[in-house]
């Protein structure tokens, strides 16, 4: 017995001239909820497939529970796929598509009918069991497709933007209820979707995919706070990049010259060389406003647009002519917050680690 | 002000009798399709033996053709031809249409045009070919020729119809079939059959109605002993028309559009009430 749940070697899928999935390699731990993060085309849908076994690898061996699956037809497999339109079947009732997967593992009629039972009641769809799939609204439908993969008790279940169809108030609300059920029955969730914020809510990892390409796994908060590069931290949440040329790198700190104007002090994160061009990323809400230069080094610019937003208003301040960043302040205080005015000169600075030096 | 309005009944009158026009001449196009059928239906209780007069209501003329054993031969040999011939079809065409509309082969367009060729071509040239072919392999003319004759082109009939189904048959059930552990059969048995049944029924049904019809291709693959109705029909009709043949006709013309209907039925969305499993 293995201790990840699925194992993906070096997986490509090609399709034709088309390559879906890139030499992706991911380990995914046992009763862990894992996310497939990325924009529409990148291959998350595909790397799903091959793991269900509806797409065949064109390179590269998937691993479930540790045995390689080669060409393991899907009804041969330990996982169950809650598919992206559902894809119940329209000629039965609700119970007959929840009991479905046992009947074709001739479990016993009476025990099918307990566990159909207990399904429906545990994603709350309790005394539908003789409706049909088109008489039911979109959120239960999501439900009869997570009860009819459930009930099986897969080691695995994948799920492909399950929550996509539904409007966003029952989409926030189905988000904590999946990841309430996950924990509750422990199985290993593998959820595809393209929304960052739900990937960050929901998973214990992620995995950024683009074009094909896993750029970067890790939790929530590496992602976030430690983006591996900079599609990764575009994608996730808002960063300001500012492009410059490294002039002085010496051990613990470098320092970039932005638009061959601004020096800008980081942390070093691996061999920079004086000379080369980097950029250093900075999220809008990691970024302090002063009135007056909080260190000689500061670097300042001009408020050129603010806009309140609620709980935080942002600013968008001019340093060079080349140069907007945006800023993000929490409206912590009562009463009218706006303390810098449209025109007006503010100081920036932000804690040492806030800022990424990204290479690529 | 005033002109206006004027010119805006004009145009409203104009309207009127252009609609006016319209339902006239659809009342004739349908006068001219049907008054043929609903005059035949009439004379086939017509208890004079003379289409030219009336002589009062009768059911007579479909009495005797119960009694009529010529008719009965027929009959019998007709629903043989029919049966069999739909059985064969239908299973062939469905096949043919999975086939086709699940596999990407080399060549697969052309196959397509030659799916629908059997439909095109006129009935006259595949009633020359077929007794040729049946010539050449030396067979013997009779209800089996008459039989594989009628699968040859309802065999296209059957595949055109089921395709149509389909087309709007979505492949993720059976993906989500075989994710719930169902094998190729089973996936097939109960997701695919089930959905596209309506389709299939409906292409039997045509098959049925054309091959119980069918009158062309029939009469040159027959044989002796092999008469199906429309070839007893055209045979009693070189004595001359007689109410029997219009009620056999009338009969007939039931038996067709009931079975259009239904097949018609089955194939629009109706069909998916409809439980088989
Ligand atoms: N069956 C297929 N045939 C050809 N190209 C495909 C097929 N499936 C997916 N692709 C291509 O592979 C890429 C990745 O698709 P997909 O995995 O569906 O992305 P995602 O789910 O991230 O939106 C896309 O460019 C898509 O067009
Ligand atoms: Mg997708």
């Amino acid at each position: 017995m293995s201790e990840y749940a699925v194992e993906l070697e070096e997986v490509s899928k090609h399709f034709g001239p088309v390559v879906a999935v890139d030499r992706v390699s991911l380990t995914i731990r046992d009763g862990e909820f894992f996310s497939l993060l990325g924009p529409s085309g990148c291959g998350k849908t595909t790397t799903l497939r091959l793991i269900a076994g509806f797409e065949i690898p064109t390179e590269g061996t998937v691993y479930i529970e540790g045995k390689p699956q080669g060409e393991t037809p899907p009804y041969r497999r330990p996982v169950n796929t809650v598919f992206q339109n559902y894809a119940l079947f329209p000629h039965m009732t609700v119970y007959q598509n929840v009991a479905f997967g046992l009947e074709m593992r001739k479990v016993p009629k009476r025990e099918i009918r307990q566990r159909v039972l207990e399904a429906l009641e545990m994603v709350r769809l309790p005394g539908m069991e003789d409706r049909r799939p088109n008489q039911l609204s979109g959120g239960q439908q999501q439900r009869v497709a997570l009860a009819r993969a459930l009930v099986n008790r897969p080691k695995v279940l994948l799920l492909d933007e399950p929550l996509g169809a539904l409007d966003l108030k029952l989409r926030k609300a189905m988000q904590l209820e999946l990841k309430a059920l996950q924990h509750r029955v422990g199985i290993t969730f593998i959820y595809v979707t393209h929304d960052q914020e739900e990937a960050l809510t929901m998973s214990d990892r992620i995995a950024v995919m683009n074009e094909g390409r896993v750029l970067q796994v890790g939790t929530p908060q590496e992602i976030y706070e430690r983006p591996a590069n900079r599609f990764v931290a575009d994608f996730i949440g808002e960063t300001n990049f500012l492009p410059g040329q490294v002039v002085e790198a010496t051990g613990e700190q470098v320092v970039v010259l932005v638009d061959g104007q601004m020096p800008i002090r980081v942390p070093a994160v691996e061999a920079v060389t004086t000379g080369r061009w980097v950029t250093i990323a900075v999220r809008p809400e990691k970024i302090a406003l002063h009135a007056q230069p909080p260190d000689p080094q500061a670097i300042s610019g001009e408020v050129e647009e603010v806009i309140y937003g609620g709980t935080d208003t942002r600013y968008q301040v001019r340093l060079t002519p080349e140069t907007v960043i945006t800023v993000r302040q929490q409206n912590a205080q009562v009463g009218e917050a706006v303390v810098f005015p449209v025109g007006s000169r503010v100081y920036l600075s932000w804690p040492p680690e806030a800022a990424r030096l990204l290479t690529e | 002000m005033k002109g206006r309005t004027a010119k805006a009944q004009g145009a409203r009158r104009r309207g009127r009798w252009l609609n006016r026009l319209l339902t006239l001449h659809g009342i004739a196009g349908y006068l001219f399709l049907y008054a043929p059928i609903v005059i035949l239906v009439i004379f086939s209780f017509n208890a004079s033996r003379f289409m030219a007069s009336w002589g009062g209501f009768t059911l007579a003329w479909y009495g005797k053709l119960l009694g009529n054993e010529l008719i009965g031969a027929a009959l019998k040999n007709s629903i043989i031809v029919a049966g069999t011939a739909t059985l064969v079809s239908t299973i062939f065409g469905t096949m043919v249409a999975l086939a086709m509309s699940r596999y990407n082969f080399w060549g697969k367009l052309a196959f397509d045009a030659l799916l629908y060729l059997p439909i095109i071509i006129p009935d006259i040239a595949m009633a020359v070919m077929l007794p040729l072919f049946f010539v050449l392999s030396r067979t013997q003319l009779g209800l089996p020729t008459i039989i594989i004759s009628h699968i040859a082109f309802n065999i296209s009939f059957v595949a055109v119809v089921v395709r149509a189904r389909l087309a709007y048959f979505d492949v993720t059930l059976e993906e989500a079939a075989q994710d719930l552990y169902a094998n190729e059969w089973q996936t097939f048995r109960r997701v695919t059959l089930p959905l596209i049944m309506p389709g299939i029924l409906g292409g039997a049904l045509l098959a049925f109605t054309l091959s119980l019809d069918d009158f062309v291709i029939t009469f040159f693959t027959a044989g002796v002993g092999s008469t199906t109705l429309p070839l007893r029909i055209y045979s009693m009709i070189k004595l001359g028309i007689t109410p029997e043949i219009n009620a056999l006709s009338s009969l007939m013309l039931i038996a067709s559009m009931t079975l259009v209907l239904l097949s018609l039925f089955l194939q629009k969305g109706g069909g998916g009430k409809i439980e088989i499993v």
